[in-house]
């Protein structure tokens, strides 16, 4: 068993495919030995722009000789399929063997050695790497990330030969492209990694990105700053770096008036820069840049070069600031009308129109408590950034620019706020708007464009949503949940829908209306069910919940589930499911939908010689009624119905009156009250009783008490 | 002492001259990058192996501040060199030039980027890097895959140089205009201020409109008139001028964003055209 080594050298790897591609190394590598039989310890793959390297331990020195045996054709069969047989194996007729009427064929597969397992691998991974993106260079027809130039393959000490495309393995590679422009020589796996660090290289990415994170911190920490912490820079210096040197440098004060988004934006997207906080948590003027050189003045050169850069593009921003900032947003929002929102739904201002309209309606609906000329007027300048030169130049920034400028130019807090958060929460984890004006604005921008899209019949479907329109219902749920807002989800919808009614083509005709409203109802409920799933809720407590219909109060909807599921973890809980499930089997199999007693007149059921009760019953709400009537107590004979009816007489009220006043705790313990009659009665009364009346009563009382149960819940989708 | 602006290019020209590229002088038309010059675009195309470099001055109408803005400029120098089949060693060609106008990579950070490089107008695309030197972007670096939406073969390296930039960086000087442009003390404002000024009021204020879309009109349909003619270097060269001619136009404001694709397409099918032609003849 040796070690083995794998190194394959090429021009700079983007940062962001080297993730990847250490997984894809590693995995193909897996792939291709296993296939092959050749045993292999550990394998570890690495990453520099200059490198892809693997490491695999205790790789088997060879494969085993292995000998298998093929059933063939029977000897009684056609010629043709001998044939076939002996071009499968690869042998001739005396090599097979005959029994019992039927050819077999032993094949031999000699051991083979892992210098030529791992040749061709290295082949084949170098053909099948599945690159993001992949070129072709020079006159060849090769293709990887960028050109390849060199493979070193060392099995323990020996060479692993392979050519590709013109390039022969070896065991000579390059340090430092500055540092160390000649050749090194690895000896294989043990030395590689050390050798190279003697040549300006870590091969190791962890240990670079480490470098990165303290090196910075440290940097920032000996001039009295903290460093912004920002792990996705980390990665991305380290993918850019051999060998990484933080260095601090400072730009001028003046560029402070700038929005701390705007600096901190400017030096990671475009420099890829730490930002800096002074001790008060102000964003301080300083940043961290990475280098990949140890250089020989000290980096003073590196940090003179960056400050100037960063002066340049900080210059820019702030020459943007100050042109934005002298132009009222009002008069920015008038030029929201040369925009277009979408072919068929009209211009961003024809947007803005109807957002403000909707922020308006759901504050003057008392679903939001807030001012509502604060709300419109944070509507209607809400998208003005949009044509700003700084979001121009950060589209990223939108909303955020909008707040800023709104508050210089003396609107007030809560409609700067919520011009800055309107577009919240844009991804899970998120931060949702709380304040009511920003709520007002965030909402409606959201329904609006659900609406919006619906009403074009722009739906999305399948894994096809280009509006992201999934994305803004689960914000929208966010925000009504969160808050606690009482909306009719439909009628807001609706209204959405009606402001653009005027706006799309075809959708004049009410019933067209009717039908899309529906199809937004469906879509908020399936979008409802994967959030509620996504946050751990039992599906089946939720379609238990859902199956009940006709709720489109998100907050309701949510408390009872919540109560549903703190009930069915409790005994009395598991216990009523187990007694319902029961009941509800006993119905189905008797087929049982209701039924009055033989003598019906005497429950005080008024009937003429002609009539046959059970016409009645295909109404159900008569049918209900009647099997009501007819499962009271008059027909009961057994202290057990007696006691059952008793307790849904007073259960039934008292969750009936829960449920109105959403107290859904309430209406489970009002349930849970049923726990112990139904299991009495089980004990004790025969349902399938021969007197036709007496089987008759059991069954509607049952009937009576499952419909108890489901008018909480819908106890027949719960598992278990 | 720094290297002034015209011993920047002439240092280049020596320093590629050597590496056996012909040392071209501008194309005499305007164009927008160096990139449309003939010698880059239908030379890439084709399996003849072919080295040049040269200085291409670039207009972008739109970029024009009115020599207000120490930083951006409607017309500038780019300096471009080709080579086909891209060499095993361009990479350390490139550096060695770095060295040459006196960048010392112990001293500075000189680090590949990646950047994709794609030209709507040109149907091309080649991955690549920009070149950073100090987080500065001094050089686009491109291995062209396709040029007028034909596939490359063999691949040519494209290096592109922002000679301003890289004059500003190696003179340590922060406003574009305070260049030097020659060791005599003539600046790169003596030279260009006041024209940056009127090609800016001309770009944004002035340019005929009518007569600029018209001018477009006729160079689409010279090209089209050169291509039935299978003549593909005229062709190219008039859609060149349409590009330039939109470019303006787009300066002048009077071109809608919906308008810009189809006029983008327009010149793309002419310049895929000229290439296609070009290959036919070459074969």
């Amino acid at each position: 068993m040796a070690d083995f080594l794998l190194e394959l050298r090429s021009e700079e790897i983007p940062a962001r495919m080297q993730a990847r591609a250490r997984n894809d190394l590693a995995r193909l590598f897996a792939e291709c030995t296993a296939e092959a039989g050749l045993t292999t310890g550990p394998i570890e793959a690495f990453s520099s722009p200059r490198r892809l390297v693997l490491i695999a331990r205790d790789v088997a020195d060879a494969t085993e000789a292995s000998r298998e045996e093929v059933k063939g054709p029977r000897t009684s069969a056609p010629p043709q399929a001998l044939d076939g047989f002996l071009r499968k194996t690869g042998l001739s007729r005396d090599q097979l063997e005959e029994r019992d009427g039927v050819y077999f064929a032993a094949i031999e597969r000699a051991g083979r050695s892992a210098a030529e397992i791992l040749g061709e691998s290295i082949k084949r991974i170098v053909a099948e790497f599945p690159w993001p993106k992949s070129m072709r260079w020079g006159d060849g027809s090769l293709r990887w990330v960028r050109p390849l130039h060199g493979i070193v393959a060392i099995l323990g000490e020996e060479i692993v030969p392979v050519e590709i495309d013109g390039i022969i393995s070896g065991a000579t590679t390059a340090g430092h492209r500055f540092h160390h422009p000649g050749a090194i020589t690895v000896g294989g796996a043990p030395d590689y990694v050390e050798k190279l660090r003697a040549c300006h290289v870590i091969v190791d990415q962890e240990e670079r990105e480490r470098i990165i994170r303290e090196g910075a911190a440290a940097a920032a920490a000996e001039a009295g700053l903290q460093l912004l912490e920002d792990e996705g820079l980390v990665v991305e210096n380290a993918g850019l770096t051999e060998w990484p040197v933080p260095l601090l440098g400072r730009f001028d004060d003046d560029y402070l008036d700038v929005p701390r988004e705007v600096i901190v934006l400017t030096m990671r997207t475009n420099q890829k820069y730490f930002a800096c906080t002074d001790p008060g948590g102000l964003i301080a003027p300083a940043f961290v840049c990475v280098a990949n050189v140890a250089a020989k003045d000290g980096g003073a050169a590196i940090v003179e070069g960056n400050k100037r850069v960063l002066a340049a593009r900080l210059a820019d921003a702030r020459f943007f600031w100050e042109q934005d900032l002298k132009i009222l947003l009002e008069e920015q929002a008038k030029k929201l009308g040369g925009i277009v929102f979408h072919e068929k739904l009209g211009t961003i201002a024809d947007k803005v129109e109807r957002l403000a309209k909707l922020a308006r309606w759901l504050v003057e609906n008392g679903v939001i408590k807030a001012d509502p000329i604060q709300v419109e007027r944070a509507a209607r300048l809400a998208k003005a950034d949009l044509v700003t030169g700084m979001v121009g130049e950060f589209p990223e920034l939108q909303g955020i620019i909008g707040g800023y400028l709104a508050a210089a130019q003396g609107e007030p807090r809560p409609v700067a706020d919520a011009i800055r958060d309107h577009y919240k929460p844009v991804g899970q984890g998120d931060d949702v708007p709380t304040a009511p004006v920003s709520i007002a604005v965030a909402l409606a921008d959201k329904l609006d464009t659900i609406a919006a899209f619906f009403s074009i019949d722009a739906k999305p479907t399948g894994s096809k949503d280009p509006f992201a329109l999934r994305r803004a219902a689960i914000s929208s749920i966010e925000l009504v949940v969160r808050n606690g807002l009482r909306l009719g989800l439909t009628q807001a919808l609706r209204g959405g829908l009606a402001n653009c009614a005027g706006q799309a083509a075809d959708s004049s005709a009410a019933h067209r209306l009717d039908r899309t409203a529906d199809e937004m109802g469906d879509f908020f409920a399936d979008r409802l069910k994967v959030q509620q799933r996504e946050a751990g809720v039992r599906h089946d407590l939720i379609d238990a919940v859902f199956a009940l219909g006709g709720e489109d109060d998100l907050v309701r909807l949510l408390a009872r589930v919540n109560a549903l599921q703190n009930f069915v973890e409790t005994k009395d809980g598991a216990d009523l499911l187990t007694a319902y499930k029961r009941a509800a089997n006993i119905l189905k199999k008797e087929n049982w939908t209701g039924g009055v007693m033989s003598s019906p007149l005497a429950q005080g059921i008024p009937q003429t010689g002609e009539e046959d009760p059970l016409v009645l019953v295909d109404d159900p709400i008569v049918g209900e009624a009647v099997a009501e009537m007819s499962s009271g107590e008059a027909g009961a004979e057994l202290p057990q119905e007696k006691a059952l009816i008793s307790a849904l007489d007073a259960a039934e009220p008292r969750a009936a009156a829960a449920i109105d006043a959403e107290d859904f705790t309430a209406s489970m313990a009002a349930l849970a009250s049923l726990r112990s009659p139904i299991d009495d009665f089980f004990d004790h009364v025969t349902v399938n009783d021969s007197d036709p009346a007496k089987r008759e009563h059991r069954l509607n009382l049952l009937m009576r008490f499952r419909d108890a149960v489901n008018r909480v819940a819908d106890f027949s989708r719960i598992e278990g | 002492m720094s290297l002034s602006f015209q011993d920047l290019i002439l240092t280049l020209h020596h320093y590629w001259g050597a590496q056996g590229c012909v040392i071209l002088q501008p194309y005499d038309m305007e164009m927008g990058a160096g990139t449309f010059h003939p010698a880059t675009v239908l030379r890439s195309l084709g399996l003849d192996p072919w080295r040049a470099s040269y200085v291409q001055p670039c207009r972008r109408p739109t970029d024009g501040r009115y020599g207000e803005n120490p930083n951006r400029l409607g017309h500038y120098y780019q300096y471009q060199v080709v080579l086909k089949p891209s060499p095993d060693d361009l990479q350390q060609l490139y550096l060695g030039s770095l060295v040459e106008i006196g960048i010392d990579p112990l001293k500075h950070d000189i680090r590949f980027v990646e950047d994709d490089w794609e030209s709507p107008t040109l149907g091309a695309w080649g991955l690549g890097w920009e070149v950073w030197c100090d987080g500065m972007e001094v050089t686009q670096f491109t291995y062209f895959q396709q040029v007028g939406g034909f596939e490359c073969k063999p691949v040519t390296g494209e290096l592109t140089y922002g000679l301003e930039r890289l004059a500003m960086y190696i003179q340590g000087v922060d406003n574009v205009f305070d260049l030097k442009f020659n060791d005599s003390s003539v600046s790169y404002g003596d030279v260009f201020l006041e024209n940056e000024r009127e090609m800016s009021a001309y770009n944004f204020e002035v340019a005929d409109t009518d007569a600029l879309f018209d001018l477009f009109r006729k160079a689409a349909a010279e090209s089209e008139r050169c291509l039935e003619n299978k003549l593909p270097i005229p062709a190219y060269e008039q859609a060149i001028k349409a590009s330039h001619v939109f470019n303006t136009l787009q300066a002048r404001g009077v071109i809608s964003v919906a308008e810009r694709q189809a006029y983008i397409g327009r010149v793309r099918d002419l310049a895929k055209a000229a290439c296609g032609a070009w290959l036919e003849r070459a074969s």
